[in-house]
């Protein structure tokens, strides 16, 4: 009990005095995830749209599979990056293995059925009045898509919401692609709040993974309070 | 107004981005040259590896970027190309890695022993003995179902896996069939050398260890040194070169310097003295005047890569 306790007061001390090596790990893993979540985002809500808009054979099926690939593990995508990108792998001329970048595209991996998925429920989910309206209006192709967007942003905010809350959460493919390296300069290491919690956890280092936690809670908090406000208005 | 916020909201990453990858390319950084090393998790667990490239960054202009994993995952790592450099501590391995021309000069720099640990109160009764024959003695304990006699396996091919393996062997056991799998009483823990002290700790188990990882960790343990004399329980930690006849495009120049520096006097110094202050006796032990003693050519300890 009292490790714990002293714990939070010593994670208290290194956030509320900024420290320098707890800021710039929490600092990566924003950068990290929210990378990955804007490319996720770009990926997959025009993916979302030509799925639930789209008619072609299978698409039940695609719906069934990307709501499966929904619980993807993370180490398994971990490890698929990493075969893909390690230097023997088909994509290891670029030399991406241990670095942010590998990262990055872990994450995009991880979160794009999710991501995904939620974008078809939110267009779905827009009133058939509005769509039929906009059809008997004459509207084109893309003038109905944007309307219909327009429609579900916050459901799509939401989804986006969503997947950065996977992406900076998540270990098992950080450390599997990344490394956890803790290397001088900021954008060449790879150790973001889960994999840094874990190892410090690992060493005793009690009281830092505590502060580390809370950083990563309050992160993820404070990400679902700004979308929470912006649905509000 | 939902455009105005969200636009609000972009803004401020993209600056706090643009903030952070400034810091992070700002100056002579870019020119730095990379060295990727995978290390044996002892030399990172202890902060060896951390205070060694510390050193050679302000020397060479250079970048250390370290991954730490046991031994046959640094070797795995090595073999596919993915690092320039491997610290490592099994010399049977290392052996067929250099025969197999992936890796080449192998330079040894430092040497301590392993240990085999476990609870004060040591309920197999184990203390003193010879490594061999307390392995015997936690087995046959652990089979009768004596309680809390427990062992805990590294369980992660590395370098203290494998010597935990040569013991077992050592003791007359076959390690598949007759320590893997036998009972309750041997678990594997897959994980790095530090947590797997932490978690022998938190089970009260016996455990080996490299005398290096126990003595940093010593104090967060309520585990004590049971077993520490026996020629087995040598342990001899190595630098050598991912073969960029290999991997021709590999960081090879940086590498060769970093195992060089690794044999300078000024290092060997560094790494004797390492942990002194802190922990009463050193960590590790300089490789280049016992040579003779750990069972190594005295051109690895001694000749730099030309």
């Amino acid at each position: 009990m009292y490790e714990i306790i002293e714990g939070f007061i010593e994670a208290g001390r290194l956030i509320i005095t900024l420290d320098p090596d707890v800021m710039t790990i929490a600092a990566r893993s924003v950068i990290v995830s929210f990378v990955a979540t804007i490319a996720a985002t770009l990926i997959s809500v025009p993916l979302g749209a030509a799925i639930n808009f789209g008619t072609f054979p299978g698409r039940k099926g695609l719906i069934n599979l990307i709501q499966t690939l929904y619980s993807l593990p993370t180490v398994i995508v971990g490890l698929l990056i990493f075969l893909l990108i390690s230097r023997v792998g088909p994509f290891g001329f670029m030399r991406l293995l241990f670095t942010p970048t590998a990262m990055i595209i872990a994450q995009t991996v991880l979160v794009l059925p999710i991501m995904t998925g939620l974008t078809i429920s939110a267009l779905s989910g827009v009133d058939p009045v509005i769509r039929d309206t906009l059809h008997s209006l004459g509207a084109t192709r893309l003038q109905f898509l944007i309307n219909v967007m327009k429609e579900a942003r916050f459901a799509i905010l939401a989804t986006v919401a969503v997947g950065f809350g996977r992406a900076i959460s998540e270990v098992g493919a950080a450390i599997l692609v990344g490394g956890n390296i803790m290397a001088s300069s900021f954008m060449r290491s790879t150790r973001v709040l889960t994999t840094a919690i874990s190892l410090e956890t690992s060493m005793g280092n009690i009281p830092k993974s505590i502060a580390l936690g809370i950083i990563l809670l309050t992160i993820a908090l404070g990400v679902n309070l700004a979308i929470t406000m912006v649905q509000h208005r | 107004m939902l455009r105005r916020t969200l636009f609000t909201v972009a803004a401020v990453m993209v600056a706090f981005m643009l903030i952070c990858g400034c810091i992070g390319t700002t100056g002579p950084e870019t020119e730095k040259q990379q060295l990727r090393i995978a290390t044996t998790t002892s030399l990172d667990d202890t902060r060896l590896l951390n205070h060694l490239s510390t050193i050679f960054e302000e020397q060479y202009n250079a970048e250390v970027l370290v991954v730490s994993a046991g031994t046959g995952i640094a070797l795995e790592y090595g073999q596919r190309g993915d690092v320039d450099v491997l610290m490592v501590h099994d010399r049977a391995r290392e052996d067929v890695f250099l025969a197999d021309g992936y890796g080449i000069n192998r330079r040894v720099f430092a040497y301590n022993y392993f240990v085999l640990v476990g609870p004060e109160s040591d309920p197999a009764g184990v203390k003193g003995m010879k490594p061999e024959e307390a392995f015997a003695t936690i087995r046959e304990k652990g089979m009768a179902g004596e309680s809390g006699v427990a062992f805990i396996s590294r369980g992660d091919a590395s370098g203290t896996h494998a010597k935990e393996k040569a013991i077992w062997k050592g003791a007359g056991f076959d390690y598949a069939t007759e320590i893997q799998g036998s009972g309750d009483w041997y678990l594997e823990a897959g994980k790095g050398m530090g947590e797997t002290l932490t978690m022998s700790n938190e089970k009260q188990a016996y455990v080996l260890s490299d005398i290096g990882t126990y003595l940093a960790y010593k104090g967060d343990l309520d585990l004590v040194t049971l077993v520490d004399e026996g020629d087995i329980l040598l342990n001899v930690y190595c630098a050598m070169q991912i073969n960029p006849a290999k991997y021709p495009d590999i960081s090879s120049e940086i590498a060769k310097d970093w195992v060089n520096f690794m044999i300078t006097d000024e290092v060997q110094e560094e790494i004797a003295s390492f942990g002194v202050a802190q922990y009463g006796q050193p960590l590790f032990y300089a490789a280049q005047n016992d040579w003779e003693k750990i069972g190594v050519p005295q051109t690895e300890v001694k000749d730099p890569i030309p």
